[in-house]
């Protein structure tokens, strides 16, 4: 592992003014620290995908490529600008106008003009332009195209694994040009060539082997969710036992891994325990789709529908009327906006109906998939819930939008709606920060992983600063959001940039209000720390770490 | 001093001297003002049907938009229809506003880090308010050709005239939108070669077209305002161009005509090979073009095969042990 | 989906508002116009100054005499030529010019040219 500079030396490192050489004659960094793991060999022949024969390192000098690499690249291209119109528009009609350069994280992050949408995305079409325009074939390098050597597939290594996918550039683009459309399109292209990072590779392996990315076997998953119930009778008195496969059930839920393996998801996970417990929903879990999270997206289409697949599978199987789906951010721009295309119709189930309060999900009909944040705020809308916010009192709480809900669906209104009910001190964070603005924590997209952990301080650094300003400004102590990555990479974040600022989900803040039916006096929260109900008026609003 | 956009001045000066000398030295009227001109218009219908073609037969396999507000989901919580739309008329709404406004540029921040190691953003509408300006003096401009193209002249390329000219300064009377694109051409110029990170992603084909329009607004308003050419004569011509009956007129233009209608035969034909093909483009981008209706309304993918899954079977027989012993139902005992 | 019916929709109504030219004018050019000069202007052989310089440069000099005689006080304008002419649209221009129909008009409306001459001064009446 290599050392990261501290805070307050990495944040001088990222007004570097720009290098004199062009684009064109900086080789890619790929030293060690610089790149994410490529996939062992052992995921990627599970999921038959090519590999590159041998176990290699992105720092070596040769790349173990394929003999006939240059063509696989030229066809796989070719094959996918007949397939996505987004590409071949995407590739023809950037004017280079610059307005996405300073809104990527990465690029204000790390000042690497290789990270502006603009350049990220030239890197592809340079050798488009090379290939499949006659401007680029009769005038070479002027129209801006340049022919494919090893060298552009390492700075395509570098550099589209420095992309989350979050779509920021694409809101300020007069064109609408979505650096995650060209960022999915190089990806794949390298995945053809046996070229991708284990980060992400794995955890798809193990999807497609469990059932979700963290591969826990089905009766580990049983067991994790009763150790978490075993907490909660701590917290509350209240004895939850949720059902597993069973059939019959009206509702199948579906969360990220994430949110039953590591803290603080596991908090949001007790958080929707308590919710269903409360409303008496009659809902099961799957330990066959047990996966909300898709990291097909960081790989191929192909792969999304692989993993994706479980979802109706499991849904037909049970017979289900309808799924809800948990916090989490990829996932749902899946959900919304691939799963239908690729894996239904899903005929088989009832549009989504609230069994609690009658109320028609028409936003998903035909998809019969709701959001856990629509599911609830319409819960509270129609007062079917019993909050005491109060519990909530020794949190000062702000809201990261994550970037696929927020620019992938446009759900801003809704989680605000319920933390709002189920919180005090809410306040929000600049507004170039939020909503369709807001800025990724920097690991989204498969690269939350520990080897460029620099990389990922400096391009969560627009989010952990604007963190920053509401923790000064308002004491702010606590970042909520819903995303499952989000939960993971937030707290090394603020732990790098706000120490003081912990991470939720706001599910978590709404298992800490619910006044469950037969409860004890609650004295702590989820996480067993004090309710703190001491804390006298005046003081609220004041961070107490 | 930067080569591209040095060499992108060079090569317009260039074009524009060919077609002078080429009329002026060596009597090549017919060449410069009818036979380039037609072959222009032939490249570019060409090349722009293609374009086109090109995009509309790739498939549009997701329905992909960038949603910039809030979904419609439940009934009390207000929706932004045009930012993020659920209907085709939103989705009309919103390309209005994109395409004939910039509503995404008008979006535009500029983020900054203090020494107290604050980021900052700033709303910023240079880039906006030139571009707007550029777009639409452009199409003023061409619109106002039209008195070249049309006889008699129609109403409203008249009025037009005369909106543009309401200034009244000098005579001929000037008109404001030829003047403003020069200054908007020339400060979307001056953006690219002073602000740096601008200029760090520009190449020959960012200036290119920008001397290449500058030339041909500077060229004519030299005509209109210095050096003056022969309208009726030039009208002859264009009319002639415009029936297909050209008319080979053959004195008393002006040799500057010619590098003008020269430097628009060549954006016409550079059209179609360049970024300037965002015209026809900018309709159908995918993220804007569509919807955000994908989970109440299936969107259809062309190319949607089949895939291998990992099947509940399968996954039983790996782990039906397992479950069994862990009480988890199981299909097959 | 597919949305290619409305693609070449819309490239149609692009090339047809693209080529307005040709279809409007069906594609017959008007003739040119050809001014024809009054009895007295053809007399005169020659105007204020050359003929191809009058062709292009008339506003201009309209202009500047204009600007001359009423902002200035100067009523004599001397051609190229040495010859002095009073500087005035009424008492010179038109005194050979009378004839705006056949002769300011026919350029003017061919060019799309809308002078504002005559918000000031009156037509001078139509005599050949």
């Amino acid at each position: 592992m290599v050392d990261i500079p501290k805070p307050e030396e990495l944040i001088k490192k990222t007004d570097t003014p720009l290098p004199s050489k062009r684009w064109e004659n900086i080789p890619a960094d790929l030293s060690p620290g610089k790149f994410c793991y490529p996939t062992k060999q052992k995921s990627l022949e599970y999921l038959d995908l090519p590999t590159p024969g041998r176990e290699w390192s992105p720092a070596d000098e040769e790349w173990p490529l394929p003999e006939n690499w240059q063509e696989i690249i030229h066809e796989g291209f070719k094959e996918r600008l007949e397939k996505y119109r987004s590409l071949k528009v995407f590739m023809d009609i950037c004017v280079r106008c610059g307005a996405c350069a300073d809104k990527c994280h990465f690029f204000i992050g790390t000042g690497d003009p290789k990270n502006m949408p603009v350049v990220r995305a030239e890197l592809l079409r340079s050798i488009y332009r090379n290939d499949f325009t006659t401007a680029g074939k009769i005038l070479g390098k002027i129209a801006g195209a340049r022919k494919l050597t090893p060298a552009v597939i390492k700075e395509w290594f570098s550099y589209f694994y420095q992309c989350t996918e979050c779509r920021r550039c694409s809101v300020f683009c007069p064109y609408g040009i979505d650096t995650a459309e060209i960022t999915m399109m190089a990806r794949e292209l390298l995945t053809l060539v046996g070229l991708n990072i284990n980060w992400i590779l794995e955890p798809a392996a193990n999807c497609f082997r469990t059932g979700n990315h963290l591969g826990i076997q089905p009766h580990a998953f049983k067991e994790m969710i009763d150790f978490y119930c075993d907490d909660i009778e701590e917290v509350t008195g209240i004895r939850i036992d949720p059902s597993f496969n069973r059939k019959g059930a009206e509702i199948l839920f579906i969360t990220p891994s994430g949110d039953y393996f590591a803290d603080p998801g596991i908090y949001t996970m007790m958080g929707y325990l308590l919710l269903f417990e409360h409303i008496g929903l009659d809902y099961t879990l799957s330990t066959y789709a047990s996966e909300g999270g898709n990291f097909g997206l960081f790989t191929s289409a192909d792969m999304v529908k692989r993993l994706n697949a479980k979802m109706y599978i499991e849904a037909k199987r049970l017979g289900v009327k309808w799924i809800l789906g948990g916090e989490c951010g990829h996932m749902w721009r899946v959900i919304h906006q691939y799963m239908d295309t690729l894996n239904g119709p899903a005929d088989f189930l009832e549009a989504p109906v609230s069994p609690i309060t009658g109320t028609k999900f028409e936003n998903a009909a035909s998809t019969k998939m709701v959001h856990i944040m629509e599911f609830t705020a319409d819960l509270i809308k129609h007062d079917k819930l019993k909050i005491d916010p109060s519990r909530n009192d020794n949190k000062v709480v702000t809201f990261h939008d994550g970037c696929n809900p927020s620019r992938g669906m446009g759900l801003l209104e809704e989680p605000r709606y319920v933390i709002k009910n189920v919180c005090n001190n809410f306040y929000e964070m600049p507004e170039n920060t939020i909503r369709e603005q807001t800025f990724c924590c920097g690991s989204g997209a498969g690269l939350n992983t520990e080897e460029i952990m620099e990389l990922r301080m400096r391009g969560g650094l627009p989010r952990a600063n604007a963190v920053k300003y509401v923790h000064d400004k308002f004491g702010v102590n606590l970042l909520a959001c819903i995303c499952a990555i989000d939960r993971a990479s937030l707290p090394p974040l603020m732990n790098y940039w706000v120490p003081d600022v912990g991470v939720t989900g706001v599910h978590e803040l709404v298992g800490n209000a619910l006044v469950m039916d037969g409860e004890i006096e609650r004295t702590s929260d989820l996480r067993f720390e004090p309710l703190n109900d001491e804390t006298p008026e005046g003081n609220k609003g004041e961070a107490d770490e | 001093m930067n080569a591209d956009y040095l060499s992108s001045l060079i090569a317009v000066v260039v074009l524009g001297l060919i077609a002078y000398a080429g009329v002026a030295m060596a009597g090549l009227n017919g060449f410069f003002g009818v036979f380039v001109p037609y072959l222009a218009l032939v490249l570019f219908v060409i090349g722009f049907t293609r374009r086109v073609l090109g995009w509309a037969g790739s498939a549009v396999p997701f329905r992909i938009p960038t949603t910039c507000g809030q979904e419609k989901s439940l009934p009390w919580i207000k929706q932004a229809k045009i930012d993020n739309p659920s209907t085709k008329t939103g989705v009309v709404l919103r390309m209005f506003f994109e395409v004939l406004l910039f509503r995404s540029l008008f979006r535009n921040t500029r983020a900054t880090l203090n020494e107290n190691g604050r980021l900052s953003y700033k709303w910023v509408l240079w880039l906006w308010a030139f571009a707007l300006m550029f777009h639409y003096c452009f199409l003023l401009v061409v619109l106002r050709h039209l008195r070249f193209f049309t006889e008699p002249v129609p109403g409203f390329v008249k009025m037009l005239e005369g909106v543009d000219g309401m200034l009244q300064i000098g005579l001929p009377v000037m008109r404001i939108s030829g003047v403003l694109l020069l200054v908007a051409a020339t400060l979307l110029l001056l953006r690219r070669i002073l602000l740096p990170k601008v200029r760090y992603i520009s190449r020959p084909a960012d200036y290119f077209p920008l001397f290449l329009i500058i030339g041909i607004a500077g060229t004519g308003i030299f005509m209109r305002y210095f050096t003056k050419v022969d309208v009726v004569k030039i009208k002859e011509l264009t009319m002639g161009l415009a029936t297909f009956h050209p008319a080979m007129v053959q004195d008393g233009i002006g040799a500057l005509f010619y590098s003008h209608l020269f430097l628009v035969s060549i954006l016409l034909a550079y059209i179609p090979n360049s970024k300037l093909m965002h015209m026809g483009g900018v309709f159908l981008s995918p993220t804007r073009n569509l919807a955000n209706n994908s989970r109440a309304v299936r969107h259809i993918n062309p190319w949607n095969h089949p895939v291998k899954v990992h099947t509940y079977e399968e996954y039983e027989d790996d782990f039906r042990e397992k479950m069994i012993e862990a009480g988890l139902p199981v299909e097959k005992e | 989906m597919n949305d290619k019916g409305m693609i070449i929709a819309g490239l149609i109504i692009f090339f047809t508002i693209f080529t307005f030219p040709i279809w409007y004018n069906h594609g017959a050019a008007a003739p040119p116009p050809e001014p024809e000069l009054s009895q007295k202007a053809k007399a005169a052989k020659t105007c204020v100054e050359d003929t191809a310089y009058m062709r292009t440069e008339h506003m201009h000099l309209l202009n500047q005499w204009r600007n001359t005689a009423v902002r200035d006080g100067l009523r004599e304008y001397t051609g190229k030529d040495g010859k002095t002419y009073e500087v005035s649209l009424s008492n010179t221009c038109l005194d050979c010019h009378s004839n705006k129909e056949q002769f300011c008009d026919r350029c003017h409306n061919y060019a799309s040219v809308t002078p504002y001459c005559w918000d000031c001064h009156t037509y001078p009446k139509e005599k050949m």
